[in-house]
């Protein structure tokens, strides 16, 4: 069987820099794959790639077999793929369960005539989207500031709202751009038992990218290395610690 | 709500403005109403059309657009042109004549859908092009668009040119308006609270966020503005077949669109409670200052201008800011604040 997702040779330049070089991904069903890199080593440029909002300049993609390469961002997540953000992007006037909710609206099936009519199907709709938010909300922990607004929320809550809402768009590859950024040691240990969760429950695949190694060596069962826009190493985590390439580009050479 | 207490209310809407506007028409016993204030009203009606549906894309979706009027002019031109040129040929098919209620109700329905079809093909061919640029460049396209609209017309001696359409038959009255106006309320109100207006929401907040929801930000742009656009051709329609009122491009250019969106930011951009709010205040205001220039001559507008000032330095969010007027809203008021209340 094909892998989930699949990356041949993805490279991307900006002009003269190239940001992305001859990226070579496998991810399996079920896997909690970790990309990791040194500050400026391409990898939320690999994300941008693989959610649309760059177009390659060369190689192809591919998710569940299906080229991906050249679709929008908007298709992207209706295929299956949902994202967050490094800086986090909120819908700032919105409250905690209305940003979940807006997640539903590709899954949605009443027209702009159900909606001004009023129709049957558009209160049993609604219903449901609120419904599912909220549940998504409890994973999380959310539920008691669900009519906040989604901005005042201290930081770590942020991000694990950002995942509620991208688990909305019923994914099955989910991509997490530094999750723990900004997070308290026991908000890391937390965020990992739900990403752990998240994996075991949801039969949802994980791709991330991650600066706390504690959060990357506890959770992730592949760790991908990226330097300069170079793999320099693919493997299980204790290898990746070991490697003598890895520990080079992080500590810098001797 | 139920269908039946929807059809209930439908009905007892249209009853009752049928009953106002028989009393605008016909007064009741000696009562007569002041053509002056009737007037007034009237134009409060169309205002809140053109400032509810304005709201939808400036407002709900975020997008800058300033050509409303041309929207306006659009819809207006076309839906008057129907009545004066086939007014009189449709009733004639019916056995009626446009003196005639039934008459002109079913040239007046026709007319104001040919007007809500052109402007929403104008904004189709505005939006699809131009909704790909953002802030000031959407908002420069489209006042060129309602500036190139004006011109057209100028220039076109069959719906009268630069004199403004003066064969118009003024078949609109308070019925068709505040109809029109309460239809469109209930429009932009729904869509904003629905999946849909949450999608404008993540457009207005975040693009690329919304695209990464699975959103496409494009289509649904483009199809609000389609929606607000035809609205806009709508109130157009009635604004020019309005007695002694026809449509002139000289009051269709772009103060005409300023005017429009000062009605929805002084009342709170994004509440559609504040652009009725504001459409019913702007309308009445500069009216109500008549009488100031009577007394102290030339300080109508400088008041006018300056309250305006004030409204944004003391409240810039608008006065409803995005709250909407709703009974929920009302009763919370009435138990958060019991003192205030009671005050």
């Amino acid at each position: 069987m094909a892998a989930l997702l699949e990356t041949r040779a993805v490279t991307k330049r900006f002009g003269g820099l190239t940001a992305v070089k001859a990226l070579t991904l496998r991810v399996e069903r079920g896997a909690l794959y970790g990309l990791i890199g040194p500050n400026g080593a391409g990898k939320t440029t690999v994300f941008n790639l693989l959610t649309g909002v760059y177009d390659a300049t060369e190689g192809e993609m591919l998710f569940e077999g299906a080229r991906i390469d050249g679709r929008k961002p908007y298709e992207i997540t209706r295929l299956g793929i949902a994202r967050t953000f490094q800086n986090i992007r909120l819908f700032p006037d919105l409250s905690v369960l209305e940003n979940v909710m807006t997640a539903r609206h590709l899954r949605s099936r009443q027209t702009l005539a159900d909606a001004i009519l009023g129709t049957p199907r558009h209160h049993e709709e609604e219903r449901e989207i609120r419904a599912r938010s909220m549940a998504l909300l409890e994973i999380f922990d959310l539920q008691h500031t669900a009519g906040e607004t989604a901005t005042s929320l201290p930081y770590g809550s942020q991000r694990r709202l950002e995942i509620a809402r991208a688990l909305a768009t019923e994914p099955r590859l989910l991509l997490l751009d530094e999750p723990a950024a900004g997070m308290n040691p026991q908000e890391a240990r937390d965020l990992m038992r739900v990403i752990r969760r998240l994996r075991d429950e949801f039969a949802l695949t994980v791709l991330l990218v991650e600066h706390n190694m504690k959060v990357v060596m506890g959770v992730c069962d592949t760790v991908h290395v990226i330097d300069y826009g170079e793999t320099i190493a693919i493997g299980p985590p204790a290898d990746i610690q070991r490697n003598p390439k890895v520990i080079e580009a992080y500590l810098g050479g001797a | 709500m139920r269908v039946t207490t929807k059809i209930l209310a439908t009905a007892a809407t249209v009853g009752v403005l049928l009953g106002l506007n028989y009393l605008f028409e016909y007064g009741f016993g000696d009562f007569r109403i002041n053509a002056y204030y009737a007037r007034i009203l009237n134009l409060i009606g169309i205002n809140v059309i053109l400032a509810v549906s304005l709201n939808l894309i400036n407002g709900l979706a975020g997008q800058f657009s300033i050509g409303h009027a041309g929207f306006m002019a659009v819809g207006g031109y076309s839906a008057t042109f129907v009545t004066v040129y086939y007014g009189r040929a449709i009733a004639g098919l019916l056995g009626s004549s446009l003196d005639d209620a039934t008459g002109a109700a079913v040239v007046m329905t026709i007319s104001l859908l040919t007007g809500a079809a052109a402007a929403a093909l104008a904004g189709l061919a505005v939006g699809i092009p131009s909704l790909r640029l953002r802030g000031d460049y959407l908002a420069i396209v489209t006042l060129g668009f309602s500036e190139i609209i004006r011109v057209i017309i100028l220039n076109i001696p069959a719906v009268g040119g630069a004199t403004g359409f003066t064969a118009a038959i003024p078949i609109t009255n308070f019925f068709w308006i505040f109809a029109v106006a309460i239809l469109t309320i209930v429009i932009v109100r729904n869509i904003a609270a629905s999946t849909f207006g949450r999608v404008l929401a993540t457009i207005r907040g975040d693009e690329i966020a919304a695209e990464a929801m699975g959103i496409s930000t494009t289509r649904y742009k483009v199809l609000a503005f389609v929606i607000s656009a035809a609205l806009a051709g709508v109130a157009g329609g009635l604004s020019g077949q309005l007695f002694a009122n026809p449509l002139n491009p000289q009051n269709l250019n772009f103060v005409r669109s300023i005017e429009i969106i000062v009605m929805i930011v002084i009342g709170g951009i994004g509440s559609i409670s504040g652009a009725v709010f504001g459409a019913t205040a702007l309308t009445i205001l500069p009216e109500a200052l008549r009488r100031l220039d009577q007394q102290f001559p030339g300080l109508r507008m400088v008041t006018y201008a300056l309250l305006l000032i004030l409204t944004m330095i003391f409240r810039p969010q608008g006065l409803f800011g995005r709250r909407e007027v709703s009974w929920a809203w009302l009763r919370r008021r009435g138990q958060d604040r019991p003192a205030a209340a009671i005050k």
